[in-house]
């Protein structure tokens, strides 16, 4: 199903500035940065970033509100040029990509204020995941000849796979924007995987559930990167989560990293303490 | 049993929008080869048939790619003088029906490459903008073919752009002339072309939306930067439905003109533009039977309505304020949702007991 993960045999040393430098996962890179930034105007909201992500590692990105973490995102899947510094996925760099190529590329990712196909199906959103893996050119779209119907029957094969995977089959012709809160969440990451990637990016997808729901996810975000063995970094505020499943973790203070390390290193850093806990901080700049 | 429902759903708007073109030509044919139409009747037929083509056309740009056109007679003149041109070119021998299909073919192919030359820019505006900016190149379209003489003579078309004495005709014939627009053409629309034609644009509309790149057109009008996420190129799937929407809008108004014996390029102004999307706003966006329904009523509507003369474009107004108002009553949807379930309901047991293999009736 994924089409990254045939290409482990890539040997890249792993830069000494990685997330994690010892693990037990596939320590090949699959994301690296080096020196990322930008400004906006007068202000920098991200500087100096260089973390690498394992292919199969479960990274987090974590750090007060208006630390930078969704522009990070944003920047990683090119939504932001970066004035400084270079993105390599998978060894090559996207720099003057624009987002859906950067997809393409291998980057799937889920948005903080849930962004479905709201008046198209469960079974729609997905197909649309599905969308640069269906071989129907607009010939055959049009015409209903030429493929037209094995294409869909496999697109619609694969979405089903997808939902199944998640326990949403039994949802996949309600329309998408009348779907609970946390299924619209899984639906956002099937979506994504649809897209065959080699690392989703989840911006805080445990937001807004209760504890059952969140374990859930922490069960669903393991059987991600162990299905599909591809790489999962999420930004998040629940620290029970994150320092449950993520291998690595990065912590963002004002733009720039101030930890990284194992969960262990990070809960007894005592920048990270300061930076959560201690001094005044500054109103919420971004999100 | 899901799969059923779906289908169901893609295949009961079909059967609505094929099922109406069809029960209104199997009516009117016969009546009209019969002569039991009117010609007061008769002679809206064809505008009709144009009419909903080019409604079709505007809710694939409107309803489906959310992006509003205020500029889309600008197609249809394109195609309407294009297809005049055409047939003034062929040889006259040849049948009526080749020759109209051959001048439709052109208008869309020629409609076609305007509406890339225009998506280009206009494309990568969003909203307001692009509206207005369609608008202005409606307008655009409408000036120069204003100013434009055209004529044919034994050596070939000529072409001018100051006056019909520039042309330096040789015999010959004058094709379009200026702002009286084109004069002389062979009227060779018929009812049944106008069917078929209708027809054409649902096949082409309905399976562009149910298909991999309708999906990727209904993805980019719910939500642009997702649609982006998942790997969609967005300015060719906008352009790619800009185009087929310019194509069919310039078949629409080839068939419009071989109705007449002038037209002028004045016909295809703003105006006309919103009369479209009035169709299509009532209609319901999105909603091509809906579409139809429309188009057919409210292009009736202020012929019917000539016996009051002065008043006929105030009471036009009232009516199409009344029908706005009434179909987005809360009261009336509400209403309209409970005896729709009640009917699925009805259906639903039906079905149960008639048996599983039946998919149209679900």
């Amino acid at each position: 199903m994924c089409q990254m993960a045939e290409n482990k045999d890539r040997m890249v040393p792993l830069p000494s500035k990685s997330i994690v430098p010892e693990r037990d996962v596939d320590k090949t890179p699959i994301l690296e940065t080096h020196h990322l930034g930008i400004d906006f105007g007068g202000l920098t909201a991200v500087d100096e970033l260089s973390i690498a992500v394992g292919r199969t590692e479960i990274a987090g990105l974590i750090g007060p509100n208006g630390a930078g973490k969704t522009t990070v995102f944003n920047l990683l899947t090119n939504v932001y040029a970066p004035t400084r510094g270079t993105i390599m996925l998978d060894g090559k760099s996207t720099a003057r990509k624009t987002t859906d190529q950067v997809n393409r590329m291998g980057i799937a990712r889920t948005f903080q204020n849930i962004r479905l196909f709201g008046k198209m199906s469960v079974l729609d959103n997905v197909k649309v995941g599905l969308h640069n893996s269906i071989n129907q050119p607009l010939v055959s779209s049009i015409t209903r000849l030429f493929g037209y119907s094995s294409s869909e029957k496999k697109a619609r094969d694969e979405a089903m796979e997808l939902l199944a995977f998640f326990k949403m089959e039994d949802m996949a012709n309600k329309e998408a924007g009348s779907l609970p809160y946390g299924a619209q969440r899984r639906l956002e990451i099937a979506r994504a995987l649809a897209t065959h990637p080699g690392i989703i990016l989840l911006d805080e997808p445990a937001a807004g559930m209760n504890p059952s729901e969140t374990s859930e996810l922490m069960e669903n975000i393991r059987r991600i990167r162990d299905n599909f063995s591809i790489a999962v970094m999420l930004i998040e505020h629940d620290m029970n989560l994150v320092m449950n499943i993520c291998e690595g973790i990065c912590v963002l203070d004002h733009g720039r990293v101030i930890a990284k390390g194992s969960p262990e290193e990070i809960k007894s850093n005592p920048k990270v303490i300061e930076a959560y806990l201690g001094k005044k901080k500054e109103a919420n700049r971004d999100e | 049993m899901n799969k059923l429902k779906n289908l169901s759903k893609y295949a009961a708007t079909n059967i609505k929008c094929y099922g109406m073109v069809i029960v209104a030509f199997a009516v009117l044919y016969p009546m009209l080869q019969a002569g039991l139409i009117s010609n007061k009747v008769s002679g809206l037929l064809i505008p009709i048939c144009a009419y909903i083509v080019m409604a079709i056309s505007l809710n694939l740009a409107v309803g489906f790619l959310g992006e509003l056109s205020l500029g889309h007679a600008g197609f249809m003149s394109v195609g309407a003088f294009s297809g005049v041109i055409t047939i003034a070119c062929l040889n006259d021998g040849m049948p009526a029906p080749v020759k109209l299909l051959i001048a439709i073919i052109v208008g869309g192919i020629l409609a076609g490459i305007l509406g890339l030359v225009i998506g280009i820019p206009v494309i990568r505006l969003r909203g307001d903008y692009l509206a207005i900016v369609t608008l202005a190149f409606g307008e655009i379209i409408k000036n120069i073919i204003n100013c434009l003489y055209i004529g044919i003579d034994d050596a070939g078309l000529h072409f001018s752009m100051k006056s019909a004495n520039d042309l330096n005709l040789a015999g010959g014939k004058m094709i379009l002339n200026g702002p009286q627009g084109a004069v002389g053409i062979e009227k060779i629309s018929t009812f049944l072309a106008g069917v078929l034609l209708v027809v054409f644009a649902l096949f082409v509309v309905l399976n562009l939306v149910n298909s991999k790149t309708g999906r990727a057109v209904t993805a980019i009008r719910d939500n642009r930067i997702a649609a982006e996420s998942v790997g969609i190129n967005i300015t060719k799937y906008k352009l790619t439905a800009f185009i087929v929407s310019a194509v069919i809008a310039g078949m629409a108004g080839a068939l419009y003109a071989m109705n007449f014996s002038t037209i002028a390029a004045k016909k295809f102004d703003f105006n006309t533009s919103i009369l479209i999307l009035v169709f299509v706003v009532l209609g319901g966006m999105g909603n091509i039977p809906g579409t139809i329904i429309a188009t057919t009523l409210l292009y009736i509507l202020p012929e019917m309505l000539r016996q009051f003369s002065d008043f006929r474009m105030l009471i036009y107004a009232v009516v199409l304020i009344a029908v706005m108002l009434a179909t987005n009553n809360a009261r009336l949807k509400d209403l309209r949702a409970r005896v729709s379930a009640k009917l699925k309901t009805h259906k639903g047991l039906n079905a149960e007991s008639g048996g599983k293999g039946d998919v149209s009736n679900g």
